[in-house]
């Protein structure tokens, strides 16, 4: 062994080299590796869009139906629990929807395309727990000032008829509305806005 | 010692001359970059095929994106009425029925390319004969006594079976003939079930031409890298003497 | 500022934690001899494996179901609908005969140089405990994608230990859980493969290295470095093991890769070898395929049980071909460790039994014939005969004397004019022709010059021999 006339130059060239090259290889290595925790096709068969037949509702009545494994409420709201909606403002923390999430043609004072049907996601934005459907005018656990709505038994947020969260609730969103649009009157398809390929 | 040697050395080269046996196969014809073939495939076995045979892991969706088209054109013209795009080949048949019908149950296709070969397959589907004696009416020379009837007999048409006696009294196969000819020619047929094969093999792995494409970029790599490790160890090694 | 809150950082770990040592002992100071040729590369090549093997592993038991009606669907469903499941799956079943290739040649580096005489018995005995398991965990892993012929395979395996007198019935079943290979034995293989063996695997690969670093390691030359140290301590002919051997293992570990990402790329089922055809046919307890034959890497023993006439004695033939591997330390009587100073008997006794070994191993995966039987039993004689004459044929043979440094070891690059004239010999200038569709050649083989290079290696084995 001996040491004379290194050049340790190059020595320092060639181990970067080497190393900066091995770790291009194992980014390109990892992707694979992760990706592979990414939702399946099978998962995403399951997400596929789903349609739902709207002629038996009744006004008042709430359906659930699951999307890509989540709740999906379609709520067929009453004229009475439409006005109510407008009286609502002062109490909530997004009533202009401005920091949720919706489609475009969801985001105006009923959040919903047709102002009588309401769809949206059935999960707390708070933590994810699924609230509680409470139409009822001031029940005696939520207060005399409950217009209906939905309440999350998990944190205790609320949230009125269109999904709206209050403020001073741990929630800090109203409830999430997914890409929807009708076929027809009483065909209602969810998980597909119709712009082109599914949400 | 020498004549051991010698012994061992002949017996290892006999070992090879032993074992070897093998049937006459018909070599398909196929090449999984023709995507038209496969899609003709495709379409063969949804028309004569997937009656009783499921290709259950295969969904339209994968050949409508392995062949880029669009996913409505998959479903018009490969998938049966009614069949969403996430949707599997799976036959309409109830497995307790077809069992009770063809003594077995038809089973599912998805990896037969993989555990037969592909002349396997295209000589297999070519070799049904009518053969009265069969409750089914057919017979095949690559799969004897097969639960299979001949799905193409109006295509093909009656295919017969000769055989002649030997010395001994055994019966042995000779030739297969068209006794009635079909609506398809010869050549047309065997166009037929090749596409259908190659399409067979596709669904076996449909990943195949995507890992080879990758693989090149992967030894490419490899070779880049191996180049430098070696001008880094030859490096390093100039100090040991 | 930034950098001397990093180092302080640091040195609270090293004054906690011996990194620094750890370092210095096993890699910056741990002195190996300077002339490993390339049949040392596979110590590392295997631990890379191994590495491969639990990563895919874990990320294949993500989406695998061990049950018996989702089995053989879940790897299907691996290998089409997750992502990248395909690339996983076969890194796995390719790592799988890789592992198994690699260790193969890491033994018989052991066996030609020695590595198992005194004072390194223990190190192979690890290494046998190690292939033992590796064993274990391969049987395991094959059954779990629930073909045909891991089933079957797993069922004839299984019932071996039903040749066992008196408790082979009950042991047999209480492996099983069943009266047949079923759920309940696919269940515990899978919980076997993935926690309990590779458990058992790390901590064994952790003493064999611990072993090794010990005395040190064994060289080409057989001869033990540490005898003629410089007057610093350090071996005259030893060099530190980083960087010289990991900038050497890189090399090795690039050329595996080409090899291992061309299987996995290009021929994942390796003719049958890797995946066989029988396997993507889902298990059927009703029906056996026409033709079992367990992969590759076991044959050679497959085909000694087959060999012998007897249930139990077969059994026994087969275990005991794999123990006496454990005793072969005290089997060698030779002075000398490596095959470079031993005397012509070993040598060739080495040879058959290298070409027993293969052609047990083929004779494994065919059918067993009348003719081909008596093969396997002559080719099982040497085997055996290998081992257990080896008391007296070592005794027997006189050594070479053994120098005290070691030697000069070849360069790979020495031999590119050598191979380079080897193949002119073979081949002869041509106008040029295309093979493969695509590529075309200059050249074309020249059958005089092939015979005469067979001619020549033929003689060159021979005269190594004596």
């Amino acid at each position: 062994m001996s040491d004379e006339g290194v050049d340790e130059s190059k020595r320092q060239f060639l181990t970067s080299a080497l190393t900066v090259v091995g770790a291009i290889g194992s980014g390109y290595l990892a992707v694979p590796l992760l990706a592979q925790m990414q939702p399946s096709v099978k998962a995403m068969a399951a997400g596929a869009p789903v349609e739902v037949d709207l002629s038996k509702m009744e006004a008042g009545q709430l359906l659930r139906v699951a999307w890509r494994g989540k709740p999906v409420w379609i709520l067929n709201r009453t004229p009475a629990a439409l006005e109510t909606l407008k009286t609502m403002d002062k109490v909530l923390s997004d009533p202009q929807s401005n920091d949720s999430i919706q489609p475009a043609s969801s985001k105006n004072s009923y959040r919903s395309i047709k102002p009588e049907i309401f769809v949206a996601i059935g999960l707390c934005t708070h933590l994810g727990c699924s609230p509680t459907f409470r139409p009822e005018l001031a029940p005696h656990d939520l207060g005399a000032d409950w217009k209906g709505g939905f309440f999350c038994p998990c944190h205790g947020s609320r949230f009125d008829l269109a999904g709206r969260v209050y403020s001073g609730v741990p929630a800090p969103t109203n409830l999430e509305i997914p890409p929807h649009r009708y076929i027809n009157d009483n065909l209602l398809i969810i998980g597909d806005e119709g712009n082109g390929g599914a949400a | 010692m020498k004549t051991l040697s010698i012994t061992i050395l002949l017996l290892v080269f006999s070992l090879g001359v032993a074992a070897e046996e093998s049937m006459d196969l018909q070599q398909a014809n196929f090449d999984p970059e023709d995507r038209a073939s496969i899609l003709q495939g495709a379409k063969t076995f949804v028309k004569y095929c997937l009656g009783c045979h499921s290709i259950k892991h295969i969904r339209y969706l994968r050949i409508a994106k392995d062949f880029n088209i669009d996913d409505k054109k998959v479903l018009a013209e490969v998938a049966p009425q009614g069949a969403s795009i996430y949707d599997q080949m799976h036959t309409a048949m109830n497995a307790h029925d077809s069992a009770k019908w063809f003594g077995v149950e038809p089973p599912d296709l998805s990896l037969i390319s993989r555990s037969r070969s592909a002349d396997w397959l295209y000589s297999y589907l070519k070799s049904f004969y009518t053969d009265p004696s069969k409750p089914l009416g057919a017979n095949n020379l690559i799969f004897k006594d097969v639960g299979m009837p001949n799905v193409f007999w109006q295509v093909q048409g009656e295919q017969k079976a000769i055989f002649t006696t030997e010395d001994d009294g055994q019966q042995v196969f000779d030739k297969l003939v068209i006794d009635k000819p079909g609506t398809m020619t010869e050549e047309e047929f065997d166009t037929m079930i090749n596409d259908l094969v190659n399409f067979l093999v596709y669904v076996g792995e449909p990943v195949k031409l995507e890992r080879e494409r990758i693989g090149k970029y992967v030894l490419f790599y490899l070779f880049m890298f191996l180049l430098l490790a070696y001008l880094l160890k030859k490096e390093y090694w100039k100090d040991v003497h | 500022m930034k950098v001397n809150r990093l180092t302080a950082c640091g040195n609270w770990v090293l004054d906690r934690f011996p990194l620094t040592k750890l370092w210095n002992d096993h890699m910056a100071h741990y002195y190996a001899p300077k002339n490993f040729n390339f049949w040392y590369f596979f110590g590392s090549l295997a631990l890379l494996v191994l590495v491969n093997q639990l990563l895919t592993g874990i990320l294949l038991t993500m989406n695998y179901k061990p049950d018996a009606k989702l089995a053989f669907d879940s790897v299907e469903y691996i290998m089409r609908d997750v992502n990248w499941g395909w690339l996983i799956r076969y890194m796995h079943s390719t790592g799988a005969s890789a592992f198994f290739i690699v260790i193969y040649l890491h033994m018989f580096r052991g066996i030609i140089y020695g590595s198992y005489k005194q004072p390194r018995e223990l190190i192979w005995i690890f290494g046998m405990l190690i292939f033992l398991c590796l064993m274990a965990e391969a049987f395991m892993g094959y059954l779990l994608p629930w073909g045909q012929m891991s089933y079957w395979g797993a069922q004839v395996i299984i019932s071996l230990f039903s040749a066992i007198p008196f408790v082979g019935d009950d042991l047999s079943l209480w492996v099983r859980g069943d009266y047949v290979v079923s759920d309940a034995t696919l269940n515990r293989f899978f919980a076997f493969h993935v926690i309990s063996v590779p458990l058992v695997l790390v901590l064994l690969i952790f003493l064999h290295i611990v072993a090794l670093h010990e005395v040190g390691s064994n060289n080409p030359d057989g001869i033990e470095i540490k005898k003629y140290k410089g007057k610093n301590g350090i071996p005259l002919d030893g060099i530190p093991f980083h960087p010289y051997y990991t900038v050497k293992d890189i090399v090795g570990v690039a050329v595996f890769l080409i090899f291992f990402a061309a299987v996995i790329f290009y021929m994942p089922e390796m003719g049958g070898f890797f995946l066989e055809a029988d396997n993507f046919i889902p298990a059927d307890p009703l029906k056996t395929p026409e033709h079992i034959a367990p992969l590759w890497y076991f044959t050679p023993f497959y085909a000694i049980l087959r060999a012998v006439p007897d249930k139990f004695a077969g059994v026994i033939a087969m275990f005991g071909s794999i123990a006496v591997l454990f005793v072969l330390p005290w089997l060698d009587r030779s002075p000398v460790k490596s095959i470079r100073y031993r005397g012509g008997i070993f040598k060739k006794a080495l040879f058959f039994f290298v070409i027993s070994f293969f052609a047990l191993g083929y004779l494994g995966t065919q059918p067993a014939t009348p003719t081909l039987t008596i093969f396997a039993r002559v080719f099982t004689l040497i085997y055996f005969g290998f081992f257990l004459l080896m008391p007296i044929y070592t005794r027997w043979e006189k050594p070479k004397p053994v120098p005290k440094r070691l030697t000069k070891s070849f360069s790979m690059e020495g031999f590119v004019p050598e191979v380079k004239s080897v193949i002119e010999e073979m081949t002869i200038e041509d106008k040029g022709f295309v093979l493969f569709g695509s590529s075309e050649f200059k050249r074309k083989p020249n059958p005089e010059g092939i015979r005469n290079v067979l001619f020549r290696l033929a003689k060159k084995i021979k005269t190594s021999l004596e």
